[in-house]
């Protein structure tokens, strides 16, 4: 299966970038888990975090203040201003 | 001692010293230059990301949003100033001013009132000698530039932007700033944020490639709305970055050309002492062999 490339970027820097099976995040109408495949979307992020699990089981969870997420072509960017790993 | 090969030391030794001070501002703005030329580069992810996702809503949607449309009538315009706190950067600052007054000109040739937010203390500096008037200012960290600070200057223009003309409020928005292009050259650079011009970095989709056809959550126009004026920021972060880059390298430019023009006002004024001691023994001994002349011709 075709795996997603996460890229999380906060204003000064890339926080974390590498594969994952699925992702998710909160926006503002809920939560959204996103697989291999998934439409191209760009939806605003809620206040919350975000998590990203690995091909081998590891989550990752990240931080994101007011910030948005983009899908296309198995890419996944989550772009805020404030973004840290936990 | 002559006094003339006293003047020559008293000058070497004043060369001396101004080229120590010129020598480390040299050094400390090429360890500057690193740190913010890495800055930069570490910036771009994000700037890119939002670059492209603006990109994605406004050439794929349909919404008309105030930020992106052309206003009928354009009065006023904002015009944002990226200059240093400090000087000693060589035309730095003059270059960018003289942009800015450029682009003032134009503006109000095409009939609009010019208003001016300033960035760094060198253009409140230039504004308040003149006694003109600007709008806002922010001074004090143009060599460290923060996301809070581009954050205020973004939601300050946003707001202008959205309020009404007879209220104060701009229809357009322009940024003038100096572009750092290698540690040689430094470029003053005009752009146009607001209405939004040329979205730049669209990447044409190749041929076997689909265009990306977004879903939007919860709808375009509200994503667009929060979009911009993260756009904005991130432009103004990037200039700002951009901004400090290129002060440190023109620094480091000034200040190599001041430490080399240093060592050759030593070398000029050495050679000049060298020449006064050596007539002055010359004269010396002159005067001795002229002396000793009068005296064994006055004994005869």
């Amino acid at each position: 299966m075709a795996e997603l490339h996460v890229s999380i970027v906060s204003a000064d820097r890339e926080v974390w970038a590498g594969a994952a099976k699925q992702v998710v995040a909160r926006t503002t109408e809920g939560e959204i888990g996103i697989l291999a495949g998934h439409e191209p979307i760009l939806a605003i992020l809620a206040p919350g975090e975000v998590r990203v699990n690995g091909n081998d089981g590891s989550v990752v969870r990240i931080t994101a203040d007011d910030g948005f997420l983009s899908v296309e072509n198995n890419r996944i960017t989550v772009v805020s201003r404030v973004a840290t790993v936990v | 001692m002559g006094s003339q090969l006293r003047v020559y030391r008293q000058k070497i030794r004043s060369a001396q010293t101004t080229k120590k001070i010129t020598r480390a501002m040299e050094l400390i703005a090429a360890s500057r230059i690193q740190k913010a030329k890495q800055r930069l580069a570490a910036s771009v992810p994000y700037s890119s990301a939002v670059t492209r996702a603006v990109s994605g809503v406004a050439t794929f949607s349909n919404v008309d949003h105030i930020l992106t449309t052309e206003p009928e009538k354009v009065e006023r315009a904002a015009v944002v100033i990226f200059s240093s706190d400090r000087g000693l950067a060589g035309a730095f600052n003059t270059n960018v001013l003289r942009e800015a007054e450029e682009l003032s000109t134009l503006l109000r040739n095409q009939g609009k009132e010019v208003v001016y937010y300033l960035v760094g203390r060198k253009a409140v500096g230039y504004f308040s000698f003149r006694g003109r008037e600007f709008e806002r200012s922010w001074t004090g960290e143009t060599d460290n530039p923060t996301v809070a600070t581009a954050q205020e200057i973004g939601n300050a223009l946003v707001e202008k932007f959205q309020a009404d003309q007879v209220d104060g409020g701009v229809d357009e928005i322009h940024i003038v700033y100096n572009r750092f292009v290698s540690m040689l050259t430094q470029q003053p650079l005009v752009i146009r944020l607001l209405p939004l011009e040329i979205i730049e970095g669209v990447e044409e989709p190749a041929e076997h490639e689909l265009l990306p056809l977004y879903d939007f959550e919860p709808n375009a126009a509200t994503v667009l709305d929060a979009l911009l004026p993260v756009y904005i920021e991130s432009r103004i972060f990037t200039a700002m970055l951009q901004s400090a880059a290129s002060k440190h390298a023109a620094t480091q430019k000034a200040m190599k050309s001041a430490s080399d023009n240093a060592d050759k006002l030593i070398k000029d004024y050495t050679r000049l002492s060298n020449n006064a001691r050596q007539s002055e023994i010359t004269q010396q001994i002159s005067e001795i062999v002229g002396g000793a002349d009068a005296l064994s011709s006055a004994k005869k």
